[in-house]
């Protein structure tokens, strides 16, 4: 739960008055230009409705350069960005050749995996020529080479579950697996900051889906007793099943999941579980094995454990880990199994190396010492940012800390001010979040070094006094928790 | 005592003839003197008033108690997760031991390679395993973001302009996965209320982003335009509001599911008549239809701008992964912030990125594939010319030969373990890989199942006739029985 201090709330909303007033203002003279600019599309109902792209045209436009910032190097800890600009106020960006050399704080490199790495890139580069990079056939016609049935048996073994099925992407995974699990007269309890492929995949299952607040068991029992009590709505008939799904960490706040007490829940009224490890398989535990790792859960007791390879292990696909038979079932009916194209061998290839090197089977210690290194980076970055006041969400171990900003305004400036200093930030707004809570989101890597984090915290502190967004005092007090608004 | 009561009485009976013939009792309604109507009215007044301050009746309220709630939680028992495992279930699939080319080796022997959409031979490129080298030394292999977020990699620019400028339209957007491309590319632009007419052929890509969209969608029968005609007809006439409404119409260039071709002059048409906008889907079409290789557009010689939108896999011909959506500007630009699978993922890795890149100039470079591809088709088809129990559904040009059963046995899962028999036999027997298709649970396409032959470029003549020869004996020993 984030609070907002009433005087913020007040300003954030008069911020996105003005705008929304502005934009509405400038709304009304270009009906004017397009009427008298008669379109030839007549008789067609317009591609994009008048409010649906009110936001991108008149909110997002104007600090466009903020997002999608390309870069021209690998997404290690430190990156080339590439300079742009813009000759019709932000409304399209030109690129430049010249690109500036920035602190990464934005990539989700926990284990920096993400550039050339001794052990990983010739073993991928070896297989890139073996398997070439596609196998343009799905799994279970041409498209299963010797790698995939290595990586799914290594992610096996890794996450703790018997078996597993490997995807090409992360997205597809969520959104393509929940509807073999459940559909109609079925019903999936989904925490309210969930990821949007698991709200598309819920929603794509045909199931009925109830949302309980975040990360908050008691209120996921009360959701529970409700639900199996009352039943299927109309009919009253009771539900088929019960899905509940969570997150490892929550990548917009950076909190752990409360699993233990979530798994006694789901336990105890005989929900299934369903645990998306996007963010935290590789970035935590001791031995990079996620949540159920750091929080001692028995594997055993999650049903379906699903996780990504895109963050940790710096390639790309999804994987969905659970008991032999769930798998053999998802082998059998998962569209993306039957229908799309397997994961690229390269990528599989980099992922089973990653494994190996966290796991210390390359014959070093560089897994563990990544490890450790994320974890102290990750706590030593946290306190520091509280330390100056700033007000850093999520929970200690994880990679991810947002820091708040609230006002629209201090988006883009935050943003552009960290950038002009050499430090690459993310600034997350409205479809990622609720509109009043904007946030900066940094991730840390493995590869950052004690200097690098220094020097980010030294950026980000001036840059925060430039913005005002140390909300609390630079030595925090408790007091400062009353008078604020609650809000979700 | 009594004589009182008698007298109130007496009293009042005096009283009311009284007041039924007061003056103002005597009212005239219509020319009929009403007698005594305010006391009537009086009591009535009384009487609603009455009830109105009644309690109004509800049945008394008696939610759950704790315990009763314990109890309904104790009893209540949950499906299993996943229905029952059978038999038909266990599918091992052929695993392959190098590279998906023409030639691939599997448990260690060399077969001649049908199952891999390798439609221009690019795999094991010597080209395309360069550039990617080089990308992957420089840019490690995931990008670790998505797009929005320092997961923009200047090759997804470079790749995502020189898609546009081969196809010819003003730009384009790079998905990171072939089959998420059409589930966000539809639910960016269908919103509910909208109309989608589709066909009833299309894959499971498709389908599912038509769920996601809760537009209204109307099928219309496979590869049929006539059908197509007169659901357009149907909706414009039928509904006043239709010219409000966002009208699409969805297909498929070269459907995955059947082979056919879709007849875009017809579309067109019949677009243009109806005022509908066209999805196209070139997902086998792109790099394989057309003289150099630019999709169905080309094929018909259709300008690319009448088509609203074009998605395509990139796992195909180009021997790469992903896959992108191409149209005008602001189509584009409003699925960087509306299209799901854009935002909300990680993007492509860069070096799949450049193999991209790589593809659509080999492509442009050697037009000379095109045509070989089309020559191997040809020598497919009369290789298969008169093969026992099964017939060719695809369309001449298709690099997808699709063979189905002359006569089907009635069920989907009876066919496709008929041909799926054939295919083991082929495989198992002369060394030649096809595969019989597969539908998931959840696929609504009611096509009829069919053994599929993708056709490379890179294929010999020697190696198409033996597929042929091979499929030619497998199907006399199997299907015997049935014709």
């Amino acid at each position: 739960m984030i609070t907002i201090p009433y005087t913020t709330a007040l300003t954030t909303l008069f911020s996105y008055g003005l705008l929304f007033a502005f934009g509405q203002l400038r709304d009304l003279f270009r009906k004017f230009v397009e009427w008298w600019s008669s379109s030839n599309l007549h008789g067609y109902a317009p591609i994009c409705l008048g409010l649906e792209d009110f936001y991108v045209r008149r909110l997002y436009l104007r600090i466009q350069d903020c997002f999608g910032r390309p870069i021209a190097s690998a997404p290690d800890a430190w990156i080339d960005v590439v300079e742009r600009y813009s000759n019709d106020y932000n409304k399209t960006l030109k690129r430049t050749t010249n690109t500036s050399k920035c602190l990464n704080l934005g990539s989700y490199n926990y284990l920096g995996f993400a550039a050339a790495d001794e052990y990983c890139t010739p073993r991928v580069i070896e297989s890139l020529k073996r398997f070439s990079p596609s196998t343009c056939s799905t799994r279970v016609d041409g498209g299963t080479t010797i790698l995939h049935t290595q990586l799914e048996e290594c992610v096996a073994r890794f996450v703790g579950k018997p078996a597993a099925i490997v995807t090409g992407m992360g997205y597809v995974t969520n959104s393509a697996i929940l509807p073999v699990l459940i559909g109609k007269g079925g019903l999936i309890i989904s925490d309210s900051l969930n990821h949007n492929s698991i709200v598309n995949g819920a929603r794509g299952s045909g199931a009925t889906v109830r949302v309980f607040q975040h990360n908050t068991p008691s209120h996921l029992e009360e959701v529970l007793r409700e639900q199996i009590a009352e039943g299927q709505p109309r009919t009253r008939r009771p539900w088929k099943k019960i899905i509940v799904v969570v997150e490892g960490i929550y990548s917009m706040e950076g909190e752990l999941c409360k699993l233990p007490e979530i798994i006694t829940v789901c336990k105890k009224y005989k929900a299934y579980t369903y645990l998306d490890e996007a963010h935290s398989i590789g970035a935590v535990g001791k031995t990079g094995r996620g949540v159920c790792e750091l929080l001692g859960v028995d594997t055993a007791d999650v049903d379906i454990m699903m996780g990504t390879f895109t963050k940790s292990f710096g390639s790309c696909g999804g994987y969905i880990a659970a008991s032999k038979e769930v798998i053999e079932y998802l082998k059998y009916t998962c569209p993306a199994h039957l229908y799309a194209t397997s994961i690229s061998p390269p990528a599989a290839q980099q992922i089973l190396s990653s494994i190996q090197v966290i796991l210390g089977e390359d014959g070093s210690s560089r897994g563990a010492q990544k490890l450790a290194r994320i974890r102290e980076n990750s706590n030593f970055f946290r306190s520091e940012l509280q330390k100056m006041g700033f007000e850093v969400l999520g929970d200690n171990d994880s990679p991810v800390m947002p820091i708040m900003l609230y006002n629209p305004a201090k988006i883009p400036a935050f943003s552009r001010e960290c950038l002009k200093r050499n430090v690459a930030v993310v600034t997350v707004a409205f479809p990622a979040t609720p509109l009043l809570l904007a946030r900066a989101r940094i991730c840390i890597s493995a590869s950052h070094t004690r200097e690098d984090l220094i020097k980010g915290l030294e950026v980000i502190s001036q840059v925060g006094d430039l913005v005002g967004i140390k909300y609390f005092p630079a030595e925090p007090k408790k007091q400062q928790e009353e008078g604020r608004v609650k809000l979700e | 005592m009594a004589s009182i009561v008698m007298d109130v009485m007496k009293t009042a009976l005096d009283w009311v003839p009284g007041a039924l013939n007061a003056p103002f009792a005597r009212a005239v309604l219509f020319g009929v003197p009403i007698g005594g109507h305010y006391v009537v009215e009086a009591l009535l007044v009384v009487v609603i008033l009455f009830l109105l301050l009644q309690k109004s009746y509800k049945p008394p309220k008696k939610p759950l108690t704790e315990r009763e709630v314990d109890e309904l939680c104790e009893d209540w028992v949950p499906e299993s997760l996943i229905p029952p495992i059978t038999e038909e279930m266990n599918y091992e699939p052929p695993i392959l031991e190098s590279a998906a080319g023409p030639h691939t080796v599997i448990k260690g022997k060399e077969v001649v390679n049908f199952a891999s959409a390798n439609y221009l031979g690019l795999i094991g490129h010597e080209k395309l395993i360069e550039s990617c080298t080089d990308a992957l030394d420089k840019y490690g292999v995931g990008s670790c973001g998505p797009r929005g977020f320092y997961g923009t990699i200047d090759v997804h620019l470079d790749c995502e302009s020189k898609i546009a400028k081969f196809l010819g339209t003003p730009d384009s957007i790079l998905y990171s996965y072939g089959i998420s491309t059409m589930f966000s590319a539809i639910p960016a632009f269908c919103k509910k209320g909208d109309i989608i007419v589709v066909d009833d052929g299309v894959h499971w890509g498709i389908q599912n982003g038509l769920h996601l969209s809760r537009s209204t969608i109307v099928y219309f029968k496979h590869n049929d335009m006539q059908s197509l005609e007169s659901t357009l007809e149907k909706i414009t006439r039928e509904n006043k509001r239709a010219s409000k409404m966002r009208r699409y119409i969805v297909v498929e260039a070269l459907y995955q599911n059947s082979g056919k071709l879709a007849p875009l002059d017809v579309i067109i048409r019949l677009k243009e008549k109806y005022r509908f906008r066209v999805l196209l889907d070139e997902s086998n079409s792109f790099g394989v239809l057309g003289e150099s290789g630019r999709g169905l557009t080309e094929h018909f010689g259709v300008p690319v701008g009448k088509i609203d939108i074009i998605t395509a896999a990139m796992g195909n011909a180009l021997a790469t992964c992903g896959g992108f959506c191409t149209g005008s500007v602001r189509v584009v630009d409003h699925q960087r912030l509306s299209s799901s699978g854009y935002v909300f993922s990680a993007s492509l890795p860069p070096y799949l990125a450049t193999a991209a890149n790589t593809a659509i100039d080999l492509l442009e470079e050697n037009p000379v594939l095109i045509t070989k591809l089309r020559k191997n088709v040809a020598l497919l088809w009369r290789g298969l010319a008169e093969i026992p129990g099964l017939s060719i559904a695809s369309d001449p040009l298709s690099p997808l030969v699709y063979l189905k059963l002359k006569n089907s046995t009635g069920s989907f899962k009876k066919d496709s373990q008929l041909l799926q028999d054939i295919a083991d036999h082929a495989l198992n027997k002369d060394s030649v890989l096809v595969v019989a298709s597969k539908r998931s649970t959840l696929d609504k396409c009611g096509l009829a199942a069919g053994i599929r032959l993708f056709v490379s470029a890179a294929h010999s003549e020697s190696d198409l006739l033996k597929a042929a020869e091979s499929l030619k004996r497998a199907s006399e020993l199997l299907l015997a029985g049935y014709n």
